[in-house]
């Protein structure tokens, strides 16, 4: 799979300027982007809630299921010592995407949002009490918010909320204030889904650590974006999603370091995460099986490792310079546009630009540019909180991935001069 | 622009959508109900007022929302007025079918004509929500339940 992958899209080894990005080839990597929507090229900009699938990611998973599928952990016969091979393989290759120290440091769940709901509730269960804290931040997405509040409202615990300032900065000074001796848990986003807004990770890292407090951050929007080192970072937990970063959907990661894993009870109770049961009494594998109870999602993780494998080949430089490029070229052509107004103006951001006209509701602007097959999203972005921060009931939101162009930011530009011509 | 747009973005729908009428809170009104949209996050406050012999004398809304939600609770605030309970459950029957059915019929009855402009959402189903978020407010507030959601 990663040598089709290489051979496929890779620019000249060495070479990661944007200039030796590709996107006409990548684009050809994309089966769906030659689908017409209302007669319309497709513009996919709402990578942001889910990002397109390459052709080595839809092979692999089709070749899994037409060669090499039976469960795993299982059986003693041949397929399925071959496809725990393969499910495992993956797991390394997330290991060292991530740059974990071990692959046991690596837990597959069914998306992001489980792996928030598994740690919120295992680390609640060991660490967590009437009144002890945990700090999360304005910009968090509800995965990251609701798990929380249903702990708050089992054991009484306190969430305090890191603000921001109005342009969407992440603000660390009252982060560290928020710090306190009965803080237990820090659980942040590492990139904002709604403003692109790119948090200052590290400092937020160590901060807590100069008190002993770990940390979870939220990689659902950076993985796609920023080349993540769990161990220079030296984050406690980190969690992520497939589908964002070009794989399947229906597989998560939670990495956990493995001195804070071997730590946590089981999550839920099934198969696969067993040592032994009897009627009296059971006992349970180490981590990561631990906390993967019942079949997995085995062939969505090789998809994820395809994906991964995607990725890597392009490089992570090369995909944020052609992003970045992106979004500086859209925030400049979309602030030409009569009565629009970027909201989230932070001093570092992924390829995400969320705006609001004077004239239009997102809603009706989501609506009118669909009819010219641009695909942005509009709402609240599963963010709420921050909506009500910045004084809207929602915004429209262009996210950029490696096979967008800037011909479809003239498409989106173009798109809404008459959302304007129509409202204004 | 594009026919079904123009269709959906009508005259009509963008003046009711810039300027609502009855946006207001009556002292009078004995019938309020919050409705609010999960997908969006778009809410409305319907404020009725029921008289003794279960006629509408006065409907009024507020709350924010797109083109399409402002302006079918503004077009819903001036049909309903003096219609009893029952011919407004009819009539929501009769819109909801008209945003949501390609063979709804022919609008009978002036009200039903003048919201005919919003049944251009019947090509655009992700917006029927936005279209009857109001009138699902409204039958929670005759209903005597205080909110209503799309869902």
């Amino acid at each position: 799979m990663s040598e089709a992958a290489t051979r496929r899209i890779a620019p000249a080894p060495g070479d990661n300027s944007a200039a030796a990005f590709d996107v006409a080839r990548v684009r050809a990597d994309f089966p769906i982007l030659t689908q017409e929507v209302f007669g319309h090229p497709l513009v996919y900009l709402d990578s942001a809630a889910s990002a397109q699938k390459p052709r080595q990611v839809i092979e692999a998973m089709s070749h899994a299921y037409e060669t090499c599928y039976a469960n795993v952990h299982r059986g003693v016969h041949r397929m399925s010592q071959l496809t725990t091979d393969a499910f495992e393989s993956g797991r390394e290759t997330v290991a060292r995407f991530l740059n974990a120290s071990s692959a046991d440091e690596i837990v597959f769940t069914r998306n992001a949002t489980e792996a928030f709901n598994l740690l919120a509730n295992c680390f609640a269960s060991v660490n967590l009490g009437h009144g002890d804290e945990v700090i999360i931040s304005t910009l968090e997405h509800h995965a990251n918010i609701v798990p929380w509040q249903l702990v708050r409202d089992r054991l009484g615990i306190v969430l305090r909320i890191v603000p921001i300032d109005d342009d969407g900065n992440f603000l660390l000074d009252a982060y560290e204030a928020l710090l306190g001796p009965r803080t237990k848990l820090v659980a942040v986003t590492h990139v904002s889904n709604a403003l692109g807004t790119v948090v200052p990770i590290k400092q937020v890292i160590e901060r807590a650590h100069a008190r002993n407090v770990p940390v979870l951050v939220d990689g659902c929007q950076a993985m796609p974006h920023i080349k993540v080192d769990v161990q220079a970072l030296d984050a406690d937990f980190y969690v992520f999603t497939g589908h964002k970063l070009y794989g399947p959907t229906g597989i998560g990661v939670f990495y956990g370091k493995s001195e804070l894993l071997k730590d946590l009870p089981p999550y839920q109770g099934g198969g696969e995460m067993i040592a032994s049961v009897t009627f009296e009494k059971t006992t349970f594998k180490p981590p990561p099986h631990r906390f993967e109870a019942g079949t997995p999602p085995i062939v969505e993780v090789i998809g994820l490792a395809a994906a991964i494998d995607y990725v890597q080949a392009l490089g992570h430089d090369a995909i944020a310079a052609h992003e970045n490029g992106l979004r500086s070229y859209a925030e400049t052509r979309l602030a030409q546009v009569p009565g629009l107004h970027i909201v989230g103006t932070a001093r570092e951001k992924a390829s995400i630009v969320s705006f609001v006209m004077d004239s239009a509701h997102p809603h009706d602007i989501g609506t009118i540019v669909d009819r010219t097959g641009v695909a942005v999203r509009t709402g609240h972005h599963c963010a709420q909180p921050l909506m009500q921060r910045l004084g809207v009931a929602a915004t429209a939101r262009a996210s950029f991935g490696v096979y967008n162009t800037r011909d479809e930011v003239d498409v989106l530009a173009q798109a809404l001069e008459s959302v304007h011509e129509i409202f204004g | 622009m594009l026919d079904d747009l123009r269709e959906l973005y009508q005259e009509v729908i963008l003046d009711h959508g810039r300027n609502p009428r009855n946006y207001r809170n009556p002292p009078e009104a004995n019938r309020h109900a919050h409705g609010h949209n999960p997908m969006c996050g778009d809410s409305v406050v319907v404020h009725a007022t029921v008289d003794d012999t279960g006629i509408i004398r006065d409907v009024a809304f507020e709350g924010k929302g797109c083109a399409i939600s402002v302006a079918s609770a503004s077009l819903m605030t001036e049909v309903l007025k003096g219609k009893s309970q029952t011919e407004a459950k009819a009539l929501f029957e009769r819109f909801h079918d008209m945003c949501t059915k390609d063979h709804a019929g022919d609008p009978d009855g002036e009200e039903l004509e003048r919201l005919q402009v919003l049944a251009g959402v019947r090509e655009f189903p992700m917006r029927v929500k936005c279209a009857t978020l109001a009138w699902h407010t409204l039958s929670a507030a005759m209903a005597g339940a205080d909110d209503a959601t799309t869902e």
